[in-house]
């Protein structure tokens, strides 16, 4: 069951199929479409950025994949089983897709050990002991061996970030999906914690669905980019990197990298500018 | 231990405290003698303007009309002998400490299904938010008439003191938990139940804590004056009446130093009973004294 030893070979769960998905808010009686007719497939065990100016609704997105919220019309698969459709509007939140959430969301009264075995333990997965086991396992792994008995007001936000990755992963999720997870970091915190992140992927290869608006985070860490019109939220340009994984920090000076990010530079600015002028009209 | 007295020895705060009272009692003791050393005639001066701004002319204005600290001491060691004064704390502490609890035990419940329960809050909330605002010591009269004995009503009051504080942290506190934790817990699988025990309950555990502060404070303003409406429930011998009442028996008797002993005896109880929910607050929340 050790997940480091299948990481080598294919992933073969974690396919999300979204499929025509609408939002359409219904904001005291004026509609406000978030999400307009988007449709997207994305791999098992693939990285897939999700690139888009602030407010475009693709947290909207993600919210309809968790569960959290439901969409409008439209059907969204997780290897083939329906998790939402115009019928079951809202997906039922579950361990097979866990959110890593923007302010992050460990429970601020356990410390990070507790928050870590949670997901194991709530579903009885584990024994207790089992769990913490695997626990402090997965934390060493994630270098985080020595702050498993503080609480996390007690570390930093860039170790925050890495316990909650680890709390997800203990849930042998299929997906994880990250909304902004490192937009409160700095920018030299950020890129310590591309390299753990991938490090992590590399040991549990899991499909991620990642939001951002940093399109160089995105084309370092993704197999594929989607770049997001504004708000109604829908795919502009879909980018394969065609950079090969395993990557290092080397990469964002390759000549690759930086054609990548001129081809689709131009995109995601014209889309930050209609977001820029719609939020002008609005004001 | 050594060590904490040490730390608390060398630390400037504990200083700034010890000197800030010594001042305070020698100010008092020199304004509470105004009368003795305002008499020789250099100081005519002082009586003649204090007189034409109606105001008593021997003495400096309110300071030398109360009893000085030299005077309360004295009063003060005659009374720590009586055991009536020691009655009257037992009576006070006991009314308290069963208010007090009583307030927890169904506050805290109470609070809690109005937070999680839309159809409680919908059935409780009004009412709740009616009664609210009556003080508690409006409720004196009624409650003598609710209650068989006297104790029971006074402790009633108590209890309303603090129910109320304790009901409105715990449900604000219980509404302010972030939605994230909730969506976090259940993406984990967790039942209800485990919401309400792993999220609910510990995410209510500082704005509990901070209603129980305030409500102590507001348990030791209602007894006192309960007490002296009620004439304590004391028995023929005047003990037993509580510190509210043994300041209104002195005020009766007309022993001012008494009256002075009375009231700090209240602020050190109040002072005592304030720093043990601080103590129990810092124990039950530990995460919060990593911020």
């Amino acid at each position: 069951m050790d997940r480091r030893v299948t990481g080598s070979t294919a992933v073969t769960r974690g396919h999300i199929s979204i499929d025509d998905v609408v939002k359409i808010y219904d904001a005291q009686g004026a509609a406000v479409m978030a999400v307009d007719h988007c449709s997207l497939e994305i791999e098992a065990g693939e990285i897939c950025m999700i690139v888009g100016p602030s407010g475009c609704g693709k947290t909207t997105l993600l919210n309809a994949i968790a569960g959290f919220h439901a969409i409008t019309s439209g059907r969204i698969e997780m290897d083939g089983e329906t998790l939402c459709s115009s019928e079951r509007p809202k997906a039922t939140p579950g361990p097979d897709r866990i959110v890593v959430f923007q302010n992050g969301a460990l429970f601020p009264w356990k410390t990070n050990l507790e928050n870590v075995i949670f997901g194991p333990v709530m579903q009885g997965k584990l024994e207790r002991a089992q769990a913490i086991d695997k626990g402090r396992a997965m934390m060493a792994d994630a270098g985080l061996a020595g702050v498993e008995l503080n609480y996390p007001g007690e570390v930093s936000s860039g170790m925050r970030r890495r316990v909650e990755i680890v709390r997800a992963l203990m849930n042998d999720p299929k997906a994880l999906l990250l909304d902004e997870p490192y937009r409160a970091l700095d920018s030299l915190t950020k890129s310590v914690m591309h390299e753990a992140l991938l490090e992590i992927y590399y040991k549990n290869k899991v499909t991620i669905f990642f939001i951002t608006h940093d399109l160089e985070e995105a084309i370092f860490l993704g197999h594929k980019v989607v770049i997001m019109t504004t708000r109604p939220c829908r795919p502009k340009k879909v980018l394969t990197v065609d950079i090969p994984h395993p990557r290092d920090y080397g990469v964002l000076t390759s000549k690759r990298f930086r054609e990548l990010i001129e081809e689709t530079n131009a995109a995601v600015h014209e889309e930050a500018l209609k977001a820029f002028q719609a939020g002008e009209k609005e004001g | 231990m050594a060590s904490t007295v040490d730390k608390i020895l060398a630390s400037r705060a504990f200083w700034r405290g010890v000197v800030s009272i010594v001042v305070f009692v020698i100010l008092w003791e020199i304004g509470a003698r105004s009368k003795q050393w305002m008499a020789p005639d250099a100081f005519a001066p002082l009586r003649e303007l204090l007189g034409a701004i109606g105001l008593k002319k021997d003495y400096l204005p309110w300071i030398g009309a109360v009893p000085a600290p030299s005077a309360v001491l004295e009063a003060w060691a005659v009374v720590l002998g009586q055991a009536g004064y020691w009655q009257s704390w037992y009576m006070s502490l006991l009314r308290v400490a069963g208010g007090f609890i009583a307030a927890m035990l169904v506050g805290i419940p109470f609070g809690l299904l109005l937070a999680v329960s839309r159809t409680a809050h919908g059935i409780g909330f009004p009412v709740f938010e009616v009664l609210r605002p009556i003080p508690p010591l409006a409720w004196v009269p009624a409650s003598i008439i609710f209650w068989p004995t006297q104790e029971l009503s006074i402790t009633f009051v108590t209890f309303l003191g603090a129910f109320f504080t304790i009901v409105i942290n715990v449900v604000g506190g219980a509404k302010s938990i972030d939605v994230r934790y909730f969506q976090a817990a259940q993406s984990m699988g967790s039942s209800n139940w485990d919401i309400f025990r792993r999220v609910i309950l510990p995410g209510t555990l500082p704005s509990i804590m901070v209603g129980s502060a305030v409500g102590m404070g507001i348990t030791w303003e209602v007894v006192v004056a309960a007490e002296m409406i009620s004439g304590g429930g004391s028995q023929q011998s005047g003990a037993g009446g509580g510190l509210g009442f043994f300041i209104w028996s002195s005020y009766v008797g007309g022993s001012y130093e008494q009256i002075v002993v009375g009231m700090i005896s209240i602020g050190i109880a109040g002072f005592a009973s304030s720093e043990l929910l601080r103590r129990l607050g810092k124990y039950v929340t530990p995460w919060l004294r990593a911020r």
